[in-house]
């Protein structure tokens, strides 16, 4: 009994290891995302915290207040503009907090919430009072108000009374922000595994090879797949929608014909990356461990749960270029901000143009056999 | 002429998987390419079907090639590959219905078909409950639903039970009635013989033997063979005395001998009496003619089912 079980154990040992595309995706493949995430992530130090200073006085808006100054102990205008202050607190690992205050309008601060560009904004009336405006639900938002009390607390310079006043009108909660994200990651999700990882499985049961073996167009056999999924995609996206709209009183603010774009060249770059990463993959392990590979970077980056403006500047430009990022942002446009189809225009030609290359590249590379 | 193989050579990694073969099949000719797994059969068919490329050499099919011509020649050949798993939650009817509309084939035609591969009680089973011989009834079924000229079947029957064999060989008898070009690979050589009247025997890339069943008998070796197994002498120099043996054989490990003869019915009864006389215990006789698997084994070494 024992033999048997250890031949049985040996044996499926030697079929793993054989297996080069499965050795990388169980072993290589953590240890190179743990790499890139921990280069990211990890030794970036603290995350620099973006706070919106709005005042009630229409003559103080585009200048930071001399409080906030005082506070921080930056008088050096070498340290700040006008608009613009960046403050670096505490010396032990856990103490430390980065902040960068920004001086607008309510207007602004509001856009700049629903971007997910700040967590929370600090509303002064310069002389006495000041005011956190935050979802009390967002947990970045109660992270950074807590440091941001405490950083104060430790400047020992504060003689305003602060109070927290949540923020829970709809289209600035936490939710808002989530609900639209969510969208764009269903449509990733619906094309890469239910497009890219079917498509792989045609392909190990040999039916692929025995669908080209007939007069049928390659590109009409692949585009198939992706009218039938998107049909499905559509119908996913609209229950989630009238489940947000009656549940979380979420509506769709902007144009319809925008959102009917958006989600169109959204899913024509998923698809379009979904035959791509299909194209070479001969068995489910290499095409789970190549679509985890596309999907889980976008997944942590693109601003579906969390704000991707508390990574650092310098990654910033490089995750906006990401499709479900550029997805994300326009459907969160339409939907919170109220953007129309001259705003979305740009992003859905960056998504087609993505789809059609990776389309392309893929329909090249295809191993049909 | 409907296929020709001209100097075609494929390899992989290091295995030269067929080594300069030359083919030619001519129109409505039945051809089994017969050798044992490994032989080359597959990657030569696949070249033919146009999935694979050759590293050298031309394939020319209704003289046209793949390069150039390949959506004429898609129109013009069916084919059922050694194990296909179609939609298993789509029915037989379906699965028909789809690879019809590839072809822009009407329902009728996919009638015809279920009636051909006898199915249409199961027209509207998923494929996921079919046995394996309906299976590959079905992909049958959609390698002919075009009326194909050509027809090439890649092991069709492997795995198969007797039943199911002899109801697709069935199948494909009446199909090749209508004229169509026949190319068949197996390893089974009772297939190659009911099916096909031309064999080419294959073994390593190379093509060892070409003909019908008959020519190849003849050529490589004459005379019916009686096998017997007796254990307690050598009876294999006085065997070799009677009338019409041409050789005789014996094992004195296993008691194995054989009697290559000229006719059965002249020499076993003398064989009989030869055992009778000597007081021999004979354990089996079995009398059969020559095989394609004896000509195979003569040539190669191997037998086709290793």
């Amino acid at each position: 009994m024992n033999n048997i079980l250890l031949r049985l154990v040996i044996s499926q040992f030697k079929i793993f290891f054989r297996e080069p595309g499965v050795v990388f995706w169980s072993f290589g493949f953590p240890i190179v995302m743990a790499w890139i995430l921990g280069i990211a992530f990890a030794n970036k130090g603290e995350i620099l915290r973006n706070v919106a200073i709005v005042s009630k006085s229409p003559q103080a808006i585009s200048a930071l207040p001399q409080w906030l100054h005082k506070k921080t102990g930056t008088v050096n205008p070498e340290l700040s503009t006008e608009a613009e202050l960046e403050w670096e607190i505490g010396q032990n690992p856990g103490e430390q907090a980065r902040f960068r205050f920004r001086a607008m309008t309510e207007e602004e601060a509001v856009l700049a919430l629903k971007r997910g560009k700040i967590a929370l904004w600090i509303e002064t009336d310069l002389e006495s009072n000041l005011s956190y405006r935050f979802d009390p639900n967002n947990a970045e938002a109660r992270l950074t108000y807590l440091l941001l009390e405490g950083a104060f607390r430790q400047q020992k310079t504060s003689e305003l009374k602060a109070e927290v006043r949540p923020l829970t009108m709809v289209g600035i909660r936490y939710v808002d922000f989530l609900i639209p994200g969510l969208m764009a990651m269903s449509i990733m999700n619906a094309c890469l595994w239910g497009i890219g990882w079917n498509l792989i499985e045609l392909r190990i049961k040999k039916l692929l090879r025995r669908m080209v073996a007939t007069p049928l167009k390659k590109s009409i056999f692949l585009i198939s797949h992706g009218l039938n999924r998107m049909v499905l995609s559509a119908a996913e996206m609209l229950l989630l929608y009238i489940f947000a709209y009656f549940y979380f009183d979420i509506s769709i603010q902007g144009s319809l014909s925008a959102l009917a774009l958006v989600f169109f060249s959204g899913y024509c770059a998923f698809f379009g990356i979904s035959v791509l990463i299909s194209s070479r993959v001969q068995n489910t392990q290499s095409g789970n461990g190549m679509i985890n590979v596309v999907t889980m970077p976008m997944f942590i980056l693109s601003g579906v749960f969390f704000s991707y403006h508390n990574f650092p500047d310098w990654l910033i430009p490089y995750v906006e270029v990401l499709p479900l990022t550029m997805l994300t942002n326009s459907l969160r446009g339409i939907i919170t901000e109220g953007i129309g189809l001259a705003q979305v225009i740009q992003p859905s030609i960056g998504l087609f143009g993505i789809g059609a290359f990776c389309f392309m590249l893929g329909l090249k590379l295809y191993r049909w056999h | 002429m409907t296929i020709e193989v001209r100097n075609v050579c494929k390899s992989f990694k290091d295995v030269d998987a067929v080594r300069n073969v030359n083919l030619r099949v001519e129109s409505g000719e039945a051809l089994a390419l017969l050798g044992p797994n490994g032989a080359g059969k597959t990657t030569l068919v696949e070249m033919i079907e146009g999935v694979q490329i050759p590293d050298s050499g031309e394939i020319q099919i209704l003289g046209k090639s793949w390069k150039n011509d390949e959506h004429f020649l898609r129109q013009e050949i069916g084919l059922a590959l050694q194990e296909t798993r179609f939609q298993e939650r789509l029915t037989v009817e379906e699965t028909l219905r789809l690879f019809a509309s590839f072809y822009q084939l009407k329902k009728e035609r996919t009638n015809e078909v279920l009636k051909i591969i006898q199915l249409e009680s199961k027209r509207r089973t998923w494929v996921v409950e079919l046995s394996g011989g309906q299976r590959q009834r079905l992909a049958l079924g959609i390698a002919i639903l075009p009326r194909p000229r050509i027809l090439i079947l890649d092991e069709p029957t492997t795995g198969l039970d007797p039943n199911a064999r002899r109801d697709l060989w069935k199948i494909l008898e009446d199909f090749k009635a209508t004229g169509t070009t026949l190319l068949l690979t197996t390893h089974y050589m009772e297939e190659a013989e009911f099916l096909c009247e031309r064999i080419v025997m294959l073994d390593q890339g190379k093509i060892l033997a070409d003909g019908t069943l008959n020519q190849l008998l003849d050529k490589f070796g004459e005379g019916d063979l009686i096998e017997y197994v007796i254990t307690d002498a050598n009876p294999s120099a006085e065997a070799s005395s009677l009338c019409g043996v041409i050789s005789s054989n014996w094992n004195s490990e296993t008691g194995q001998g054989l009697l290559t003869v000229n006719s059965i019915s002249e020499t076993l009864p003398a064989f009989l009496d030869l055992i009778k006389s000597s007081a021999l215990t004979l354990s089996s006789l079995e009398c059969r003619r020559r095989t394609l698997d004896d000509l195979f084994l003569a040539m190669s070494g191997r037998h086709l089912d290793e």
